[in-house]
Parts: C-alpha cells; structure tokens; sequence
C-alpha cells in the first residue's frame, strides 16, 4: 500500500491570538511537485516546520511518508531548505556540506557529490564567506538533497538564483520528481512556478483557499479567457461586433485587439473569428496566469 | 558517528578556528605563568610548597576567569543560532534537541579542559622544572584544582545556555550572561559578607555553608582552599575549613550537581522554545 508523502487533515496552529494555520487539509502523494504560495505571513513556513515536526499542531494531524514528522525527520528522509540559509562565514563549503552529511549518517562522499551537482564543484574548497548569494543559496539546496531524501521542502528556494541555475535547480527538482520524491516549493516566483509544479495550493490568513493544478484552479476561479487577434484587411470594429455578445474588447495595443470572454466560450469565439477568414491574420490565446488567478484568490485577504 | 558526536566535533572546530581555543589557553597560561613566577613572594619561609602556593593562586584566578570564559563561550550557542537562522535548518535533521545542547556543552567543556590543562599545566610544569621535585601531595591538590576548575567552568556553561534560551535576541543574552558573572562572582560575596558583619552571631553557621552552596564559585572556593593541608594554611583559610561540616566529598557532589543543574534546565527550556 502506498501512503501519500504528505497528508495534514484539519490541522490547526496559533502563536497567542495569531491563526497562523487554520483547519488545513493537504495531501501530496510521491513524485508530486506542490507549489505552496501565499502572501509573507500566509503560513508557508508555519506549515513548514510543522512538517519538521519543529512546531507541534494545536489540532489535527500530521503523516509524513506513512510516519509521524518526528519519526520521519528522524529516519532522514526529509531534505528541508529554509527561506535565509546562513552558515558559519569560515567554513569551506564541503566542510559545511560534510556536517550535514554526517548529521544524515552519510559519507562524505555523498556531499562531494551533491557540490558538483549544483555546480559548486570548482568553489568546494573556499570559504563560505567569498560565495555570493547565488552560490550559498546552491550550497543550501545541496544540502536539502543530500542522501535523496523522500520528500523535499523549500522555501523560497529560488531567491538569488541567476537564470542559468535557476534552469539547472528545476531540472534537478524534476529529477527528484521522477525518482519519486515529494516536492513542496513555497515561492513569490508564480510564473515560475506555473510551469514546475504539479499542482498549487494558495494560503491566505492561515486558510487554504484554492488547491489543484493550474486548470482545476482556473476552472473554479472562472477568471475569463483572454484572446489576442491581429485583424487582417477588416477592421477591428468588426472582429468586436462578430465575437459580441460572448466576447467583449478589453484593449487595443498596436494592430492588436485584446478579447475577455469565458472560459465556455472560447471555442465559440474562436469559430467565429475563423470565420472572418482573411479578415483575421492572428489569434493567441492567453489562459489566465497564475499571478491573475493569485490575485483573484486572495484578494481582500489579510496575510 | 552519533549526531550527539557529530555536534560537538562540528562545535569545537568552529571553535578552533575562531581562535577560541587559543585565546582560552593562551589567556590561562599567562596568567598561571606569571602568578607561578612573580606570586612566590609572599611565601616567605612557611614551608608552604611551591606548587601549593600555584594552587592557592590559581584558584582564585580561577573563580574570576572560568566563569568568564565559559560564560562568553555559552551565551550565543542557542539564541545565535535561532538569531541566524542556522538553529531552524540543525532542527530539520534527525538531530534531537537534547543532543544539540549537549553536542555543543561537550565541546564547550573540551576547551576548557584544553585551556586548563595547558595554561595550567604549563606554569606547574615550568615550576617543577625549575626548583625541587613537587611531592604527591601538592600534585593531588594542583589535580583536584584542574578538575574542579572544569567542573566551575561547566556550571557556568549551564548557565550561560539557560540565558542563551531564555532571550530572544543576542545582545540579551549577553547582558544578562555579564549579570551573572556580576552576581554569583562579585556580588554575591558581598552580600554574604555585608549580612555577616551586621548580623554576626545572629546567623547559624549551617545557614551561612547553606549560602555558600548556592553559588557554585563559593563552593569552588571551599572545595580547592578549605579543605585541611598545606593549600588552606597557604590561603589562610584553615580556620574556615575547621568550621566547615561538609566533607570534601560532599563539595564535590555540590560542584557536580552545579555542573549538571543549569544544563538540564537549559534542555528543558530548549525543548518548549519555538524556533
């Protein structure tokens, strides 16, 4: 029998009179890459550290890979990176690396490779006082996969990242994925996220307001479908009047119009711009994005 | 290795890198090298050994000293760490909290044993070398001067924990290790010796060797210079050792239960903190 990698069921944590979590359930099951995305205080890192059993709940339950947190983090099959990582400035970074390896009961060869992994194989040696932000976020995300643990928690993980490892970190993510481990990424970078997870759970005022991929949560936002069509010979009135009543003109930029209709509605729509034949040169559809479906969500919610 | 193990070899290394170990050892060895040197004047001709008089010295050195020392290697250990965001990332691995604390108190206690053994060990080595062979005596004294020295500087590691998890904030934790040493090294003497003038006789003994029990720095005291030899004559301190009920088997159970106390209350504060 497979247990998911994570099942938290109506699980509650206040610091005094703050909810910081509030009767969450969320469950991840092993290979899944989870996006975790909220407002700063919406309870990313609360719900972190309750999966490190850090934090004990006030109410409900908590399983991680089958097990309670702490015997899960106990087992080492939990690879965490916090939101700032800090280390001893006179450290080399494989002596950082190696610490952390042993703490997991593994060799230190495991942490020579995982420094080549994110490409810091060259800078192993230096301390970690002479690595820029980019290079200790790296030496922290090699440090949350020593040991390929089952289940991989990051937060912000992305922050100082320059594009290219940016690249590799999503790769290596994937990997992990496909090996079958869990992924929970708490992040601020929606765009990038669209892309990279499976599913997303947005939090707001220590609820869990909307959870599933990107279409399930598009579906029940309803936010409308937006079409950009680049008119041909026929004029942009008449692409209006054709796509009416269904459709409506949000925008003209340069040649092309901008067009707000719902979801429902967007093959209909379509059709009939296919109609106009010559009349129309281009039609792209933009489905709305995550950042859009995020405002929607948590708009008018206090962190 | 244990995580237990792994904690406190990461500790000390740290520690031997930010010079901590050499301060501590090279700070005692001055010290203990120019109280062994220019402090046998006052000797005279009691025939009190050289190494005795080293003892008498080195403990009062020692009462002033060790708590510093471990009070300034203790007090950032844990609000530091949360401070720096590094405690949040040692919790996340299969390391318990009880192994932090002691991880860290073993290394702690290591450079202090260094520092002892080495400033120490120096200024009785370089005396023994240069006058007449110490006797068994002298060497058990300046053995029990070494370990119960360790045994001060545990206690105050306890302590400085404890503030170290009661505070929230670094500078805290510093001011209020600074108050300790203040009170159980300087003031709290005072005090004793203020209530003694004025109340004398009113004060039973047992009440005032109760006292004395409560600061591990007087029970220190006791336990190098009161109890009975050449080291109590040397410090002046035979009256007050004649006086005194407890055996030296009884202070030392006293100076170990202080070593230990602190620590476990550091531990169980620890574990109710969030991080």
């Amino acid at each position: 029998m497979t247990h998911p990698s994570l099942a938290l069921t109506g699980v509650s944590k206040s610091y005094g009179s703050v909810h910081a979590l509030n009767d969450i359930s969320l469950q991840a099951s092993a290979g899944e890459r989870l996006a975790l995305v909220g407002h700063n205080g919406a309870g990313k890192t609360t719900l972190f550290k309750l999966l490190l059993s850090i934090l004990r709940p006030d109410r409900g339950e908590i399983q991680v890979l089958g097990k309670s947190p702490q015997a899960a983090r106990a087992a080492g099959s939990i690879g965490f990176l916090p939101e700032t990582i800090a280390f001893d400035p006179a450290m080399r970074g494989i002596e950082a690396l190696r610490f952390w390896a042993r703490l997991k009961g593994l060799p230190g060869s495991v942490a020579e490779e995982a420094m080549e992994k994110v490409g810091l194989g060259e800078a192993k040696r230096r301390p970690v006082r002479s690595y820029s932000k980019g290079m200790r976020q790296r030496l922290g995300f090699a440090q949350a996969i020593l040991g390929d643990p089952h289940l991989l928690l990051l937060d912000e993980p992305t922050t100082g990242l320059d594009p290219a490892f940016r690249r590799i970190f999503y790769d290596l993510i994937r990997e992990r994925a496909e090996a079958g481990a869990s992924v929970v990424i708490s992040s601020h970078a929606l765009s990038e996220l669209e892309a990279e997870t499976d599913r997303i759970a947005i939090l707001g005022g220590g609820r869990l307001l909307a959870l599933g991929s990107l279409d399930e949560i598009r579906r029940e936002v309803r936010l409308p479908v937006m079409l950009r069509v680049v008119p041909g010979p026929c004029r942009s009135s008449d692409i209006a009047a054709t796509v009416a009543p269904e459709a409506s003109v949000t925008r003209r930029s340069g040649e092309a119009v901008e067009l707000a209709c719902e979801p429902e509605a967007k093959m209909a729509v379509i059709r009939r711009l296919a109609g106009l034949g010559e009349g129309v040169k281009d039609i792209e559809v933009l489905p709305p994005s995550l950042d859009a479906i995020y405002a929607q969500v948590t708009a008018g919610r206090a962190p | 290795m244990t995580p237990l193990a792994v904690v406190a070899w990461q500790e000390f290394r740290n520690d031997l890198r930010n010079r901590w170990v050499l301060a501590a050892t090279g700070l005692l060895a001055i010290f203990a090298l120019a109280l062994a040197f220019l402090g046998g004047a006052p000797a005279g001709t009691t025939g009190v050994g050289r190494i005795d008089l080293l003892v008498v010295s080195l403990a009062s050195l020692s009462i002033f000293l060790i708590p510093l020392l471990a009070l300034l290697l203790s007090y950032d250990s844990i609000v530091g760490e949360v401070e720096r965001g590094t405690m949040l990332l040692l919790l996340a691995y299969p390391v318990s909290r009880a192994e932090i604390v002691a991880g860290k108190f073993l290394a702690h206690l290591g450079i202090l044993l260094v520092a002892v053994t080495v400033g120490f060990g120096s200024a009785a080595a370089a005396l023994a070398f240069t006058g007449d062979a110490p006797g068994t005596a002298e060497w058990a004294a300046f053995l029990r001067l070494c370990i119960t020295s360790v045994a001060l500087g545990a206690s105050f590691l306890g302590l400085g924990y404890l503030a170290s998890t009661m505070v929230t904030e670094r500078a805290t934790a510093a001011g209020l290790a600074l108050g300790v040493w203040l009170l159980l090294v300087i003031v709290f003497d005072l005090v004793l010796l203020a209530a003694l003038v004025a109340f004398g006789s009113d004060i039973p003994p047992a009440a005032v060797e109760a006292a004395l029990m409560l600061n591990p720095a007087d029970v220190f005291r006791l336990a190098n210079l009161a109890v009975g030899g050449n080291v109590s004559e040397a410090a002046g301190m035979v009256g007050i050792g004649a006086e005194l009920r407890l055996p030296a088997s009884a202070l030392n159970g006293v100076l170990a239960l202080w070593a230990i106390l602190p620590l476990a209350g550091a531990w169980l504060l620890f574990r109710r903190r969030e991080v």
